[in-house]
């Protein structure tokens, strides 16, 4: 979706922090309405951006259950149950797109996710705050180039006329293309992520470090903790609730793997490797008009996800970490 | 005074730059090495393939054959592909069209984000809790391709710059950071002015805002980095000739498509190698241009949102 994935907070977060204000609970209704007309009037057309592109399109999920024609809309057209579900799990091509974006997210969980941490321990390991900060503005950059210009920069890095290719053919080796060598794809994806966000990640985890409280690490090194020790005993278990929580946000997006960047290389290794299940949404649906279809596989996607997020949430809760947002009752 | 004489061995420390703490041991020299080489590395893979870019850009087709594709410093710098790019048609119209979007689309953006999240401040706001539930919600979900698609569609926006914009208007996340700011600024200024008659606009424009350029800039940034790079949405709903710079790109340098003249489609020819790299500079240099000023805030405005959480 956009380029900030942070952790929202929730409804019952908010509830708590905010203690109520009694002395203004007095007003009636018709009193509060007056006075907060102003505030009424600057909420409301970001209220209704939220209705119009967000809420109206969740029940547009109703496609899914449609034999949808553009020209009959949504009221007029045939109601069909659950048979674009059937067409869709008996589709090969849609099991193919499933395991692709099962295998490129295993990937980048396994290889993208520590880096930024591992970054983020090394930037803080550098003594000089001048070196520190400029390598961070450095790995903060790709952050903002945009999907289309990374493609381009790695085919000229890593593609078929690219700098690696003639590096290894200088040293007598076989060339290497790795933009369209569909074994290679997933791997692909995830060094593109990494380039790109690594170093954005680092921003919180870094944060994290320094929110720990310095006397630990001077009580421990007074205790004759050595470096490896403190990072093992203070470090990780201080930043652990983060790592946790971040981790949980990236469950809830496994069937969303970069769908943009991945369009844009899809065909050089064919819908074999290249096939996501975003992918296989657009062009069924609006590529192919199978409307109902697609919005099935996008709606599959969207409930598993979520279903992720929730789940692996209560786990955290049950494993007594805070997770991404707190039950009420833990709070009280 | 007397404290003086205590802080000083401590001042005396700081003072050389080093920031070591008493109790943590000094590093091995080989471990030092490692650290030097790896932040070497670390520079070179990200900024490398950007420079190489950007002297391919200013070479000539001799050069770059000579080079295999890839000029860091070209040796006879020509402006060629540059002039190419600017001497109309395609490209300079796309870049056009993308300064436009990403001007209009940023300043609604952050117009519409502030008043919401302003609006979001009073604590007991009548429906306060029910409007913010609502927002943070879209948080955990999107609804998909095919739904936006045909929400869009039924608008009618097909074909029509707004297309890019209204769909993609305010993200929850930057709604969050700038109202948590607002939250955090020190009440009895507003409390003062509210006290002296100023309503609750004037308090937005006149003490609110002027306190808040550093994450509107930050919030900014973000917004028009979104709006610059969108190529997907010009891909879904605008025709081919009303193409941003992105998708140009996408063309000329990642399928490879000739360069057509906008006016009259008479093809012109494939785009050199030194075109293509001048397509992508261009389309980096605002970005690049507007980071260093910006870099400073980024941390503050992205924790806010973030690890409040």
């Amino acid at each position: 979706m956009t380029v900030l994935n942070a952790p929202p907070r929730s409804h019952a977060a908010e509830a708590a922090t905010e203690p109520p204000v009694p002395q203004l609970r007095k007003r009636s209704f018709r009193q509060r309405l007056k006075r907060d007309r102003v505030m009424l009037a600057l909420v409301l057309p970001g209220f209704l951006f939220f209705v119009v592109f967000n809420y109206i399109p969740l029940l547009g999920n109703i496609v899914a259950f449609l034999d949808y024609r553009p020209y009959l809309g949504f009221i007029d057209s045939v109601w069909v149950g659950l048979e674009n579900f059937a067409a869709l799990l008996s589709d090969p091509a849609f099991w193919q797109a499933f395991r692709n974006t099962l295998v490129i997210t295993l990937v980048q969980l396994v290889l993208f996710f520590p880096v930024p941490i591992l970054l983020a321990l090394f930037l803080n390991s550098i003594m000089s705050k001048r070196l520190r900060k400029f390598i961070q503005s450095v790995i903060y950059l790709p952050h903002f180039i945009g999907w289309v210009i990374i493609v381009v920069l790695f085919s000229e890095m890593l593609g078929a006329g690219g700098a690696l290719t003639h590096f290894l053919e200088s040293l007598g080796l076989p060339g290497f293309n790795a933009m369209n060598t569909p074994e290679f794809f997933p791997f692909l994806i995830t060094l593109q992520s990494i380039w790109k966000d690594a170093g954005w990640g680092t921003i919180i985890f870094l944060a994290a470090i320094a929110n720990i409280d310095q006397e630990l690490y001077e009580a421990a090194a007074v205790d004759g903790a050595k470096a490896r020790h403190r990072l093992f005993n203070i470090t990780l278990p201080g930043i652990f609730p983060v790592i946790l929580l971040l981790f949980i946000l990236q469950l809830g997006s496994i069937l969303s793997v970069g769908f943009e960047q991945i369009l844009l290389q899809r065909d050089n290794v064919g819908p074999q490797a290249g096939e996501v299940l975003e992918t296989y949404v657009y062009f069924n649906g609006i590529q192919g008009g199978q409307w109902g279809i697609a919005a099935a596989a996008g709606l599959i996607k969207g409930v598993v996800g979520l279903a992720l997020v929730l789940g692996a949430n209560k786990l955290a809760h049950k494993f007594g970490h805070e997770g991404i947002y707190t039950s009420g009752k833990q709070r009280r | 005074m007397a404290n003086n004489v205590v802080d000083r061995p401590l001042r005396w420390r700081n003072s050389k730059r080093s920031e070591r703490p008493t109790w943590m041991e000094k590093p091995h020299p080989v471990s030092l090495i490692f650290k030097l080489l790896a932040i070497a590395l670390i520079i070179f893979l990200t900024l490398y393939p950007m420079l190489a870019v950007l002297g391919t850009s200013f070479s000539g087709q001799a050069e770059i054959a000579q080079n295999n594709g890839l000029v860091l410093f070209p040796l006879h710098p020509t402006f060629d592909a540059y002039q190419t790019i600017f001497s109309g048609g395609v490209v300079t119209s796309a870049l056009l069209r993308s300064l436009l979007i990403t001007i209009v689309g940023t300043a609604a953006s952050l117009a519409i984000t502030v008043a919401m999240a302003y609006g979001l401040t009073r604590r007991d706001l009548v429906g306060g809790k029910f409007f913010l539930t609502a927002a943070l919600f879209t948080m955990l979900f999107s609804a998909g391709i095919i739904p936006n698609f045909l929400v869009v569609k039924e608008l009618g926006l097909l074909n029509n710059y707004a297309a890019l914009i209204l769909p993609v208007m305010i993200s929850a996340f930057n709604l969050i950071v700038i109202r948590s700011f607002f939250q955090n600024l020190p009440q009895e200024l507003i409390e003062a002015a509210r006290i002296d008659g100023v309503g609750d606009f004037g308090i937005l424009i006149r003490i609110v805002l002027p306190l808040s350029k550093g994450v509107l800039a930050v919030i900014g940034l973000f917004y028009a980095v979104n709006y610059w790079n969108a190529f997907f949405s010009a891909m879904l709903y605008l025709d081919a000739d009303q193409w941003p710079l992105p998708m140009i790109l996408r063309q000329y340098a990642l399928l490879g498509q000739p360069m057509t003249d906008g006016a009259n489609t008479a093809e012109i020819a494939a785009p050199s190698q030194a075109i293509q790299m001048a397509v992508v500079v261009i389309s980096l240099i605002p970005i690049v241009l507007v980071f260093p000023f910006l870099q400073r805030y980024f941390t503050k405005g992205v924790l806010t949102g973030a690890v409040k959480g």
